[in-house]
């Protein structure tokens, strides 16, 4: 069965609370059935207000949004069937985990046979069975946080929407629930909408991203295409580490550019953003695309000074004076066979030009 | 375990164990200092005021220490057929001593009470005692007048005995120890107390629900409403605070009347005929309205602070989870909200229940509460031991209201913020 490609649609949707301010502009979104998708995005850039118009809490001031080809702006929200996971959870405290997972089955008027089957399964899926007649209170933010997951999914809703539902959790926590919510994403095939800031939740978890910055969807694609294609310099910079230099084109020929730096320098890199010559350019490059010593085949070599060596375990990350950039960074994996990476020393740094990427000046 | 390696010492040798309760100690009497002055506050102006009403409510010994020969003599009187001999004898000890200290009187009064008819007797023997011969007082006692051949009389005289009595309560409830020494029931057209305790209980209860029926929705939008129009709801909540209770019972009055504001209203636009006004106060109208809206704040603030700590979210999850927004209130909400509704229903009742200011205004004669009573009784008839009986039993009518609430929501379950 072919799935749905555009089952949750938003059109040109514009949202503005002011009148004054729109903090989302004419946003275009497909979304397809069985999707993963995360709204990732700084506090502020519109991506909480959009799962809240999909929802049904807001309205959107122009354009509609469509589900399964639907218009659903005029429904309200507890007749959309779509499941929300809060930010504090929700829990209903004075009600048990069953009674909290019941409710929505109950006002759907399932029967007591049915509500009890559904609910255990939602749970062992959430594997907590055994603890329906607990309060919310009495259970620690890992255990609340799968019962609010638990009770999203519990009427079997189209779509489920989270709205950054890790984030009370600590580090540990935080990355074994993003497992078990992918786990449960990807057994039970549900549409899920997900928002959050943590940009490491958001390539570890989705199948597609949607960068949200001032209102407006920056990039949308899949995890490693965003981290690896950035297509403007908030994205780069946004997702992941990132080395930049300012510079101006000032030669584009077989897909590559030359760029001078404002230190005079000039380097070769992949022109993604600009046209022609003269334009105002900000270079990005991953720090695992440089090299130390680098081949032969590296069209960038550079000589660059050690300025600062940072220990991380498994890895060290080295600030390097290079170009003018006096925040380039390094990433070294730990072996002993580099001796020379020493405070003050000079080595040679080297990169393809396809890996730095020539994207719009801010 | 054995208890060698259970005791466990500090660095100077002392048991932890002691060392702990010294460090604590230090700690406790320094808690105690502090809370010392109010405690002596509530116990001289709360514990020794409700000590000293309970005594003079059930204090009976005016008559005891008035005629101490005579009680002494009748210990072995049957009470049965008139007494003997000794008993008159001592009787008239009695009442010339206190005749001689001028307390004759008061004695008489006292009496009275007991049994109709004792005050005259009283005063005519106090005419006649003059000139009695010595010894036979029974006889010429009996022959001043035929009351003092009754027995009844000198039954009244023995009941009096006991230095305590609960007669001020049983008056308080329309019931007396009749003649005989038993309970009853004063006759149907004087039982005017029991009706003021149905009315007050009445009031308080509707003043309850009025109170609560206004006060949810206005905490609700407190809790609900940007900061920039709560905080001027607030004080529009708070005003009435500010403002002295007797002229916010005022302005009542001046609203309420016949000729006042609400009425010329009503009139202007046609409700009601100029001939006929309704009569809006000094009745149970005025009371309602005007205890209604004085109470109403000790509603909101405890609602109002349960509300602002339910977070909006568990409406949206009960919405998104498919409850209608009625079902999302009935379910999620209100239930949460139940702590603030038992602290506001609690704190709004106790108050009515023993309001006064109010009622004595704007209640008139339909609208007066059990406290006017009390008042009264204090400031007009003086029978301040029976003011001190009702204070007593309206004080336990809170305590069960209290306890029947315990038992029924949980007192752990009040909120007040």
């Amino acid at each position: 069965m072919a799935k749905n490609q555009q089952f949750v649609r938003f059109d040109k949707v514009d949202k503005s609370y002011d009148g004054k301010v729109l903090v989302v502009k004419d946003l275009n979104l497909d979304i397809a059935e069985g999707e993963f998708i995360t709204m990732l995005g700084p506090s502020g850039s519109g991506k909480t207000t959009c799962l809240m118009m999909l929802a049904g809490f807001e309205t959107p001031t122009n354009g509609e949004i469509y589900l399964d080809a639907n218009p659903i702006s005029n429904i309200p929200p507890h007749k959309r069937g779509i499941g929300m996971v809060f930010q504090n959870y929700a829990l209903f405290p004075h009600m048990t985990v069953y009674e909290n997972l019941a409710f929505p089955l109950k006002v759907r008027k399932f029967s007591k046979e049915d509500i009890d089957k559904k609910v255990d399964k939602a749970l062992s899926m959430v594997s907590l069975t055994g603890f329906e007649n607990r309060m919310p209170g009495q259970l620690s933010g890992g255990q609340q946080q799968r019962v609010a997951v638990a009770r999203a999914l519990v009427f079997d809703p189209q779509v489920v929407l989270m709205d950054e539902p890790l984030g009370a959790l600590d580090k540990n926590l935080r990355e074994s629930m993003q497992y078990e919510i992918k786990h449960i994403h990807e057994s039970i095939g549900v549409t899920v909408v997900y928002v959050t800031h943590d940009q490491g939740e958001a390539l570890t978890m989705s199948n597609r991203i949607a960068v949200f910055n001032d209102g407006k969807v920056q990039q949308l694609s899949s995890p490693d295409k965003l981290y690896e294609e950035p297509v403007n310099s908030f994205v780069a910079e946004f997702i992941g580490e990132n080395n930049t230099f300012n510079g101006e084109v000032t030669d584009i020929s077989n897909g590559k550019c030359k760029v001078k730096l404002d230190s005079g320098a000039e380097i070769l890199s992949n022109p993604i953003r600009v046209k022609s010559k003269g334009e105002k350019t900000i270079v990005s490059l991953r720090p695992e695309r440089a090299i130390i010593d680098p081949e032969n085949k590296m069209d960038n070599k550079h000589k660059g000074k050690i300025e600062e060596v940072i220990y991380h375990g498994d890895h060290t990350r080295v600030r390097l004076n290079l170009l003018g950039n006096k925040e380039f960074i390094l990433k070294v994996p730990n072996s002993s066979a580099r001796m020379d990476i020493k405070l003050g020393n000079e080595i040679n740094i080297g990169w393809d030009s396809r890996d730095a990427r020539a994207l719009d000046p801010k | 375990m054995s208890s060698e390696t259970q005791k466990i010492l500090t660095t100077d040798g002392i048991p932890l164990e002691e060392s702990l309760k010294k460090a604590e100690k230090k700690n406790k009497i320094k808690a105690f200092l502090l809370v010392a002055p109010l405690l002596l506050f509530i116990i001289i102006t709360y514990i020794f005021p409700i000590g000293e009403m309970f005594t003079r409510s059930i204090d009976d010994r005016m008559v005891t220490n008035m005629l101490p020969k005579t009680f002494k003599a009748m210990e072995t009187w049957d009470g049965k057929e008139l007494p003997p001999e000794e008993v008159f004898a001592a009787f008239l000890t009695d009442y010339r001593a206190l005749a001689e200290k001028k307390e004759h009187g008061k004695l008489g009064q006292r009496l009275n009470k007991e049994k109709n008819g004792f005050n005259t007797i009283l005063k005519k023997l106090w005419r006649k005692m003059k000139k009695f011969e010595e010894g036979n007082a029974k006889e010429q006692i009996m022959a001043i007048h035929k009351r003092f051949r009754d027995v009844k009389y000198w039954q009244a005289i023995k009941r009096t005995a006991p230095p305590y009595t609960m007669s001020k309560y049983l008056k308080g409830m329309d019931m007396y120890y009749n003649e005989d020494g038993k309970v009853v029931q004063v006759s149907e057209d004087r039982r005017i107390h029991r009706i003021l305790w149905l009315r007050t209980l009445e009031v308080a209860f509707f003043v309850t629900v009025f109170c609560f029926l206004m006060g949810y929705p206005i905490a609700h939008l407190l809790a609900t409403l940007p900061m920039k129009y709560s905080n001027l709801l607030m004080i529009c909540v708070l005003l009435p605070f500010w403002t002295s209770l007797l002229v916010r019972t005022a302005s009542w009055m001046i609203l309420l009347q016949q000729q006042g504001i609400v009425n010329d209203f009503f009139v202007w636009i046609g409700l009601v005929a100029d001939d006929s006004r309704p009569e809006m106060m000094y009745n149970k109208t005025g009371t309602y309205v005007a205890m209604t809206q004085i109470l109403l704040p000790f509603m909101v603030l405890p609602l109002y602070s349960v509300m602002k700590t339910i977070s909006p979210s568990l409406m949206r999850a009960g919405k998104s989870l498919g409850g209608t927004p009625f079902v999302a209130f009935w379910k999620v909400y209100f239930p949460l909200t139940i702590p603030g509704i038992g602290a506001g229903c609690l704190l709004v009742f106790i108050l009515a229940i023993g309001y006064y200011i109010t009622p004595a205004l704007v209640g008139g004669a339909s609208g007066t509460l059990i406290s006017n009573q009390i008042a009264y009784h204090m400031k007009a008839t003086l029978d301040w031991s029976f003011a001190s009986a009702m204070g007593l039993m309206l004080l336990t009518g809170v305590l069960v209201v209290y306890w029947i609430y315990n038992k029924l929501v949980g007192i752990d379950n009040i909120k007040l913020g």
